[in-house]
């Protein structure tokens, strides 16, 4: 969707991450996912009284990792607040979050866009707080029943400047902070179980205008095609209300992704005033420059200088290396294969192909592919020294992957597929091609270049792919003296 | 000097606070709301420049517990002080958004 010549539109995201953390971020129940209802809702998170919270200091060292990984600022001191709202699904009455002195402060993301620049995107804050439990509305009729298994899982919030300018920016922006977030195993950034939720501030403004326009915020989108479905609609909604000398009013609106409609939930007269105080059940949060550290050294190397490293010291081209270093998991299975085969190149051409392909064919992940670094190495070494052509390194690839190899020079000693690069086995065969086919001999001489491609698959077939085919080339040529 | 709570106000906040007022008792409430304010208003009038704002009375910091599982959920027990409760679901009136 192109935005309408005489308009700009203004952009800022709220993500929710869950961390994944094994307890609560306030009690020592489990966070796991699709449990039996309120199974995991202990007395702390049911907010009976008399309880104390505690606080989880994986919450506090993942959102340090995120607070890093972003180049933003940690504040050494903390501290918790209430948010005062009454919705079944928040027992307590009140959401333990972070107002005043949230976890981390500023930092920024650079985004690709789709013509291939990039933009950087400014955060403005990110801070814990716990999530809310959930209601099912169609159980009965008349009743609303509270599942609190999600109450208390620690949440950060990361919250954008208005940099986005359109959807598909919004969209970048959304996905490269889900994969900070996983390759920084901060979150499991899994979207159908509702890791990770957005809400989108939008507004419009004339593009002459300096100040914002009047926002409306959608909540709740769980994946980024509603996420874009939404901008997309609302950004329409407020140019056309605009344009037909209508006025905007702020507003939290609801995106419905089957009508592809935004609806306004409440307005700003009617907004909760959420009544904020610090929480006094907890004391601020100090952390020192060792608990930092600790952290820092426990970071692996982002994906943007990683990247730079294989262009820079591997060699790799710029689409490769960024294509290997962006999933971590991915970067870490190459620079094995390349460690251990000493063929940087190579190893990026295998993996981005073959391996890449057969893993999507299947859809795997990389964790789970069949064939170890060690045996692709000890595949790359073969086709280095010329044991086996490029041909039969993807049968015999092919082999491992289905499990029929122990070990590459086995399979390829089993099955007789050395190449053969001794010359007294290729010869003859030339020969005989050579006066089987005359008339092609002597186009190839009188300069049919083309026609050498004929002869060496001819060789390649008779030899079942273990020629050489760099020293069939070299035959034919010494045969017919070009 | 703080401002005064009105009637507007005053149903604004009940509205808020999902507290009913009842008419006979809103100018007993006006009063002992105003009254509050103005111990706010005593206390605006203390000299506080250069003094952080206290986060916590107690001049201490809160201790990080360890990413474990501790609690043991025994649903059915939690679950007695519910006044609905079926299906292991905690039932309310209709509540949609």
């Amino acid at each position: 969707m192109n935005i309408p010549t005489g308009w700009q539109v203004d952009i800022g995201l709220e993500i929710h991450a869950q961390l994944s953390t094994e307890a609560k971020i306030f009690s020592g129940a489990s966070t796991t996912f699709g449990n039996a209802p309120n199974s995991q809702a202990c007395a702390i998170d049911l907010g009976m009284p008399g309880v104390l919270p505690k606080v989880n200091a994986a919450a506090y060292e993942k959102a340090v990792r995120f607070g890093l990984g972003v180049s933003g600022t940690i504040n050494r001191e903390s501290r918790f607040d209430r948010k005062n709202y009454f919705y079944p699904d928040l027992p307590k009455g009140y959401q333990i979050t972070q107002m005043d002195l949230p976890i981390v402060v500023g930092g920024h993301v650079t985004i690709s866009n789709e013509d291939g620049t990039q933009k950087v995107i400014h955060i403005t804050r990110a801070h814990l707080e716990e999530d809310a439990g959930k209601s099912i509305h169609d159980f009965k009729p008349t009743q609303t029943g509270v599942d609190l298994n999600r109450a208390g899982t620690p949440l950060l919030e990361i919250v954008s400047e208005p940099d986005l300018k359109n959807a598909s920016e919004a969209v970048a922006y959304a996905k490269a902070i889900h994969h900070l977030l996983t390759y920084l195993d901060v979150c499991d950034g899994n979207m159908a179980e509702g890791s990770l939720r957005f809400d989108a501030n939008i507004s419009v403004r004339r593009v002459d205008a300096e100040a914002l326009g009047v926002r409306s915020e959608i909540k709740n989108l769980n994946s980024f095609r509603f996420l874009e479905q939404a901008i997309h609609y609302e950004i329409e909604r407020q140019i056309d209300t605009l344009s037909a000398g209508g006025v905007l009013a702020q507003d939290t609106r609801l995106f419905d992704p089957e009508k592809l409609e935004t609806r306004a939930m409440r307005s700003k007269e009617t907004a909760t005033d959420y009544r904020y105080f610090p929480e006094p059940d907890l004391l601020p949060v100090k952390i020192d420059e060792s608990f930092i550290d600790r952290i820092k050294a426990s970071m692996p190397e982002l994906s943007g200088t990683r990247a730079s490293r294989f262009e820079t010291s591997l060699g790799l081209p710029t689409a490769d290396a960024q294509l290997l270093a962006g999933d971590r998991s991915l970067g870490d299975y190459f620079e094995q294969l390349a460690t251990l085969s000493g063929q940087p190149r190579l190893a990026a051409n295998w993996v981005k192909g073959d391996i890449l392909s057969r893993l999507r064919e299947q859809d795997l992940n990389i964790s789970e592919c069949p064939v170890s670094p060690e045996a692709m190495a000890e595949l790359l070494g073969l086709t280095v020294e010329n044991v086996v052509s490029g041909k039969t390194a993807k049968a015999v690839f092919a082999a491992l992957w289905e499990g029929d190899a122990i070990s590459a020079s086995t399979y390829v000693k089993e099955h007789g597929l050395e190449q053969v690069s001794d010359t007294s086995a290729i010869e003859p065969l030339v020969t005989e091609l050579l006066r089987e086919h005359p008339k092609q001999a002597d186009d190839l001489k009188a300069g049919k270049s083309k026609l050498m491609g004929f002869f060496v698959g001819k060789v390649m077939q008779a030899t079942s792919g273990t020629a050489n085919p760099q020293q069939v080339n070299e035959i034919l040529r010494a045969k017919l003296g070009l | 000097m703080p401002t005064q709570i009105d009637e507007k106000t005053l149903s604004q906040m009940s509205t808020l606070a999902a507290l009913p007022v009842e008419p006979s008792q809103e100018q007993q409430t006006l009063a002992a709301l105003n009254e509050v304010l103005d111990l706010v208003a005593m206390l605006e009038s203390v000299d506080v420049d250069g003094v952080l704002p206290l986060a916590h009375p107690l001049e201490r910091y809160q201790q990080l517990s360890a990413d474990a599982v501790t609690e043991h959920v025994d649903r059915e027990a939690l679950s007695r002080n519910a006044p609905d409760f079926e299906a292991g679901l905690y039932f309310v009136p209709k509540v949609i958004e």
